[in-house]
């Protein structure tokens, strides 16, 4: 490894992604095979919802492999930087490998520019690495992410979604996305309002990801005989916060209660 | 055709050293020094925007003197460097070492073969863990690398600066105790330094990832004052 000092005119800036291009770090997708790759593990269930004072982020923990469970404990919901987060679906491996850059990434134009990025150009350069992915994408690893996080400028929590080919679109309430993520859609539709406290979102995103998990067969529900329960995040002024599965189980009791207390037929 | 002039290499090498030393003696000087839990970086530098301390890695950091926009460039090839290292491998493969070393190789590389030597001198320093310690690479405008564990004086008047520190210096001290001899130290000629003039910043354990923080004018004149 030489030291990376670049020419003044071609020089990468504080871009991290371009950097790694220039090294030759990244894929190269002409090389990736021809036909849509069969048997590769996808994340499913994310989502994402607005409260008075921040954003909670949500990801069940299940990854498939066709109809075969893949891997049980896997995590979807990762901090971007102090003050966002980042929710993977699609593609379990290029995805896992585009929020590490992302986080090098942010934490790199921090450091060499000596400010933060604002959260807008946080969720900007999300979209470019997305866009960068299209090749793979049509290859069938297609990576699809949430990104939310607090904006410190405008002093509230944003939830940015993207679609395959790089679209940005902010949300402003509530999003989820994956197989099951119609289900949690309705789920968090039907509990929503703006103002609602950040203990009430964690509990309904909670809820959202259980209600997707008796329907989806590719979304994982709260698993208490081996202790297995979603990611979840709650991002506000104070930083980036994982939820503790201590309280995570106990809503998770909770809302098996309310389902036996429905006759469990439904 | 014109012959050059032929220039002896003992004569060609000392013009350049004296060239880059002359550049760097005219900026102003930075300390540092570790402390107990720490190292602390301490520079003479009157602007709040164009910093002369910076943060590399989770537990490094840059420090340079001389010419800006050289020293400037050598920190952010430091932090593509680390960054780079700690994506293709891990976190905890990047360490100081490796870094001084390609920082040597590079000045040493341009002060030989390039029409101008950098003007700069600049200090890698890497907050210990568990039982390794903490390091500062000191490393001169030729490539020349010294390492050191106690501490390190940089730029314009250095020996005089390094000698008043020296006597002060004291294994295991406090931040406050560190701060005030380095201040003490940079102040000549009877101008005694304030906040403002100053440039400070920590590697220390806080239980984050990061352990490098700003320490704020408004902490520097309370270190300076407490006690």
């Amino acid at each position: 490894m030489a030291l990376p000092i670049f020419d003044v005119a071609s020089d990468p800036g504080p871009s991290f992604f371009e950097v790694v291009k220039r090294l030759g770090l990244t894929p190269d997708p002409a090389g990736v095979a021809g036909a849509g790759l069969q048997g590769v593990p996808h994340g499913t269930t994310i989502a994402a919802l607005r409260h008075a004072s921040g954003v909670v982020m949500a990801g069940d923990r299940r990854a498939t492999e066709g109809n075969l469970i893949a891997n049980r404990t896997i995590e979807k919901v990762f901090p971007a930087d102090r003050l966002s987060g980042v929710a993977i679906a699609g593609a379990a491996g290029p995805a896992v490998e585009m929020v590490r850059l992302f986080q090098v990434q942010l934490e790199h134009y921090e450091k060499v520019e000596g400010s933060l990025l604002s959260l807008e150009g946080k969720a900007n350069q999300l979209a470019q690495m997305i866009r960068a992915n299209l090749p793979m994408a049509m290859q069938g690893l297609a990576v699809v992410p949430l990104f939310a996080g607090w904006d410190a400028e405008q002093e509230r929590g944003r939830i940015f979604t993207y679609d395959v080919a790089g679209g940005r679109y902010e949300e402003v309430a509530y999003y989820a996305t994956g197989s099951g993520g119609r289900d949690a859609r309705a789920t968090i539709k039907l509990g929503f309002t703006p103002e609602m406290s950040e203990a009430d979102a964690i509990r309904l995103a909670v809820k959202a990801l259980f209600e997707a998990a008796q329907e989806d067969s590719a979304t994982g529900g709260p698993d208490p005989v081996r202790g297995i329960y979603p990611v979840v995040a709650a991002i506000g002024p104070g930083g980036y916060r994982r939820v503790e599965d201590a309280e995570l189980a106990g809503i998770a009791t909770e809302l098996t209660e309310e389902l036996r207390g429905r006759g469990a037929r439904q | 055709m014109s012959m050059p002039f032929y220039v002896a290499p003992e004569q060609m090498m000392k013009d350049r050293a004296d060239y880059a030393r002359k550049g760097i003696a005219r900026g102003r000087a930075l300390i540092g020094t570790r402390y107990a839990g720490g190292i602390l970086l301490c520079a003479e530098n009157p602007s709040k925007s164009l910093h002369k301390v910076s943060e590399i890695y989770d537990r490094i950091a840059f420090a340079g003197v001389g010419k800006y926009n050289e020293f400037d460039q050598l920190r952010v090839a430091g932090i593509r460097h680390a960054d780079t290292k700690g994506y293709a491998y891990s976190r905890g493969d990047v360490d100081a070492r490796g870094l001084a070393n390609l920082y040597a190789q590079y000045l040493g590389q341009v002060f030989t073969h390039e029409v101008k030597p950098l003007e700069v001198e600049i200090l890698v320093v890497e907050l210990g863990e568990g039982s390794q310690e903490s390091q500062l690479y000191h490393i001169l405008y030729d490539g020349t690398v010294m390492d050191e564990s106690t501490f390190s004086v940089l730029g314009g008047d250095s020996e005089a600066i390094g000698d008043r520190f020296g006597e002060r210096y004291r294994e295991g001290w406090s931040s406050e105790e560190a701060l005030r001899s380095a201040v003490g130290a940079l102040s000549t000629n009877g101008h005694t330094l304030e906040a403002k003039d100053l440039e400070v910043a920590v590697l220390e354990d806080t239980g984050e990832r990061r352990s490098f923080r700003r320490i704020p004018a408004a902490e520097v004149t309370r270190l300076m004052g407490s006690g």
